[in-house]
C-alpha cells in the first residue's frame, strides 16, 4: 500500500483507502462533505507525486494542471505529499441573509447577498459553512441578473445545517459561502432543443434557476418541468410556475404527488415516471435531473435508454454529507 | 511513422461517439446488464470510455493485473465466457454502426480479445 505525507508526517494507506479517509482516520481536519466527488470541498493539492486520474475528473483544467485533486476520490497510486488548497482557490465569501420565507411545510426560501460578486451560472451550487464549520451544498435558484442569491432549503429531521438555515438564522445575520461549483446548468448552445427537467423536493431549486435562465436567454424549444414529492409538504412555487407557463407557451409545468392522493392541478405518481411516460423518446433532448440521489441515478439511466445522449444529461444528486 | 489503429479510428472524438452507442447496447443487453446495475452513470460512462480507448489501441495505463483486479468482483458474481462474448458482440456492432471498415473492427476486436483470460481471472 502507498504512503502519503501531510505537514511533515507520513501516513500508511490501508487497502482501498482514499487520501481523505487516511487523513480523517488520523484526526487531521480536512474540509469535506459529500465524499462522492460532487461538492469539491475536499480539494487539496499534491506538492509531490501524481494524483489519480479519477480524483481530477471534473476539475477545471487550470486546477488539474497545478495538481489539485479531490481527496475523497483519490486512492493513491504512488507517494503523494498533500497540502491544503491555497486560500485563493478554496475561497469562502461573507454573505448576509436578506430575506426568509416559508414556501411549504418542509421548504424555506433563503435569499442572501454576498460581499463580493460571485460569478455563477443558474443551477450551480454553493457550499455553505454551518455554525461548526460543517460544509453542505445548496443549489442556486436565482439567475445572475437577480440582485440576490436564492436557496430553497429542505428541512431534514435532525439535519444540522438544514435546520439551522430553516429555523434559526435570521435576516441580517451572516454566513460564509464558497465559489460556485457544478456542471448542471443551461448552456444556451441550441435554443431549439427540447428540454426535460425533473426534480424532487428542493431539487426544484436548480431547475427553477435553469428554467428562468433558459427563458431569459430566449430558448425557443419546448421546456417541460416535472416537480415531484410524496406529499404536498415539499411541493412549492406552484403559483409562480403556473403563471410562468401562462406567459410562455413553450413552457409546461407539472406537479406530481406520489403517495396516491388526488389533488387538483397535480398528477398522481412519481415525477420521473410521469415525465418519461409522457416523453418516451428523448433523442436530441437535453435532460436535467436533480434531488434524491437514487431517483437521479435511475432517471439518468432511463433518459439515456430513452435516447438522450450522455453529453445532454445534466444532474445534481443531493447526496447527504458523511 | 504509419498511423496507429487509434488514429485511424479517429482518436478521442471517435471514442466519445462510440461511448453513447456502446453503453446503450450494454445496458439494453439482458445477458450482461445486471453487472452494471446500481453503478453511478457518470462513473460508469467514464469506465466505458476507458474500455473503448483500450480496445481502440489508444493510450491507457491499464496492465493485465489491473484488468484481473478490476473484474475480480464480477468473476465472483459469475462472469464467464458467454458474458465476454456478449461484450465482444456489442463492441463489433457499435463499430459497424459507426461505419468503421471491417479490417479495423477486426483489429479492435483482437485487442479486446487479448484481455479475455485476465478479465475472466484465469
Ligand atoms: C450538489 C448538491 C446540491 C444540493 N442542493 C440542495 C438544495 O438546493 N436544497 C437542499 O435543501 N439541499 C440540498 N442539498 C443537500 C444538502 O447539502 C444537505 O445534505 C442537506 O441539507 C442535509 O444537511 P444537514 O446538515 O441538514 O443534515 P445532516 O446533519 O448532514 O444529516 C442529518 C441526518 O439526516 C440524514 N440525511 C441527510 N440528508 C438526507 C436525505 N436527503 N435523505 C435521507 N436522509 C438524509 C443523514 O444521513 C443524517 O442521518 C444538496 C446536496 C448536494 C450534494
Ligand atoms: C472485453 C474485454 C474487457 C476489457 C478490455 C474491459 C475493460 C475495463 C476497464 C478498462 C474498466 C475500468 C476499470 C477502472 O478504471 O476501474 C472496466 C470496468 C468494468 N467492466 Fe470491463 N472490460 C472487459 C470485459 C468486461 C465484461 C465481459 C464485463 C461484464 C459483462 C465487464 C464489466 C465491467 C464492469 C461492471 C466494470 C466496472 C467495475 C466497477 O466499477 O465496479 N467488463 N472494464
Ligand atoms: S468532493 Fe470530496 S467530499 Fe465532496
Amino acid at each position: 500500500m502507498q504512503k502519503i505525507a501531510f505537514r511533515g508526517r507520513e501516513f500508511q494507506c490501508e487497502e482501498k483507502e482514499t487520501v481523505l479517509d487516511v487523513l480523517v482516520r488520523n484526526d487531521i481536519p480536512i474540509p469535506h462533505s459529500c465524499r462522492s466527488g460532487v461538492c469539491h470541498s475536499c480539494l487539496v493539492k499534491a506538492v509531490k507525486g501524481r494524483p489519480s486520474i479519477a480524483s481530477q475528473a471534473g476539475l477545471k483544467e487550470t486546477l488539474a494542471h497545478q495538481k489539485y485533486f479531490l481527496a475523497c476520490q483519490c486512492i493513491p497510486e504512488n507517494f503523494i505529499e498533500v497540502a491544503i488548497a491555497d486560500e485563493s482557490v478554496n475561497h469562502f465569501v461573507d454573505a448576509t441573509v436578506i430575506s426568509k420565507k416559508k414556501l411549504s411545510e418542509a421548504i424555506t426560501r433563503v435569499r442572501i447577498k454576498t460581499d463580493e460578486v460571485i460569478d455563477y451560472k443558474a443551477g450551480q451550487f454553493l457550499n455553505i459553512k454551518g455554525i461548526k464549520e460543517q460544509i453542505r451544498s445548496y443549489s442556486i435558484a436565482s439567475i445572475p441578473s437577480d440582485d440576490f442569491i436564492e436557496f430553497h432549503i429542505q428541512r431534514m429531521q435532525e439535519g444540522v445545517v438544514s435546520t439551522w438555515l430553516s429555523d434559526q438564522i435570521e435576516v441580517g445575520e451572516h454566513l460564509k459561502v464558497s465559489e460556485p461549483v457544478g456542471e448542471c446548468f443551461y448552456l444556451g448552445d441550441n435554443k431549439d432543443q427540447s428540454l426535460l427537467l425533473i426534480g424532487t423536493g428542493s431539487g426544484l431549486a436548480p431547475l427553477y434557476g435553469i428554467v428562468s435562465d433558459a427563458l431569459q436567454q430566449g430558448h425557443s424549444g419546448e421546456i417541460y418541468l416535472y416537480h415531484g414529492g410524496r406529499t404536498l409538504e415539499t411541493i412549492y412555487y406552484r403559483d409562480k410556475l403556473q403563471a410562468l407557463a401562462q406567459q410562455h407557451p413553450n413552457f409546461t409545468y407539472t406537479a406530481c404527488i406520489s403517495d396516491g392522493s388526488i389533488i387538483e392541478n397535480t398528477k398522481p405518481g412519481r415525477a420521473s415516471q410521469i415525465a418519461l411516460t409522457e416523453h418516451p423518446a428523448l433523442k436530441n433532448w437535453k435532460v436535467f435531473v436533480c434531488g434524491n440521489p437514487s431517483m437521479v441515478n435511475d432517471t439518468k439511466k432511463a433518459a439515456f435508454l430513452a435516447g438522450a445522449s450522455l453529453k445532454d444529461i445534466f444532474s445534481d444528486a443531493f447526496v447527504p454529507a458523511s | 511513422m504509419s498511423e496507429t489503429l487509434y488514429e485511424k479510428l479517429g482518436g478521442d472524438a471517435a471514442v466519445n461517439a462510440a461511448v453513447d452507442i456502446f453503453y446503450r447496447k450494454v445496458l439494453a443487453d439482458d445477458r450482461i446488464n445486471s453487472f452494471f446495475e446500481g453503478i453511478d452513470m457518470d462513473k460508469q460512462a467514464a469506465k466505458q470510455k476507458a474500455f473503448l480507448t483500450m480496445a481502440f489501441g489508444g493510450p491507457h495505463n491499464y496492465t493485465g493485473k489491473d484488468m484481473r483486479d478490476g473484474h475480480a468482483h464480477l468473476v465472483k458474481k459469475g462472469l464467464n465466457d458467454t458474458h465476454f462474448d456478449a461484450v465482444m458482440e456489442n463492441l463489433g456492432a457499435t463499430l459497424k454502426e459507426l461505419n468503421v471498415p471491417d479490417d479495423l473492427i477486426a483489429q479492435a476486436a483482437a485487442i479486446a480479445e487479448s484481455t479475455r483470460n485476465d478479465v475472466l481471472g484465469r
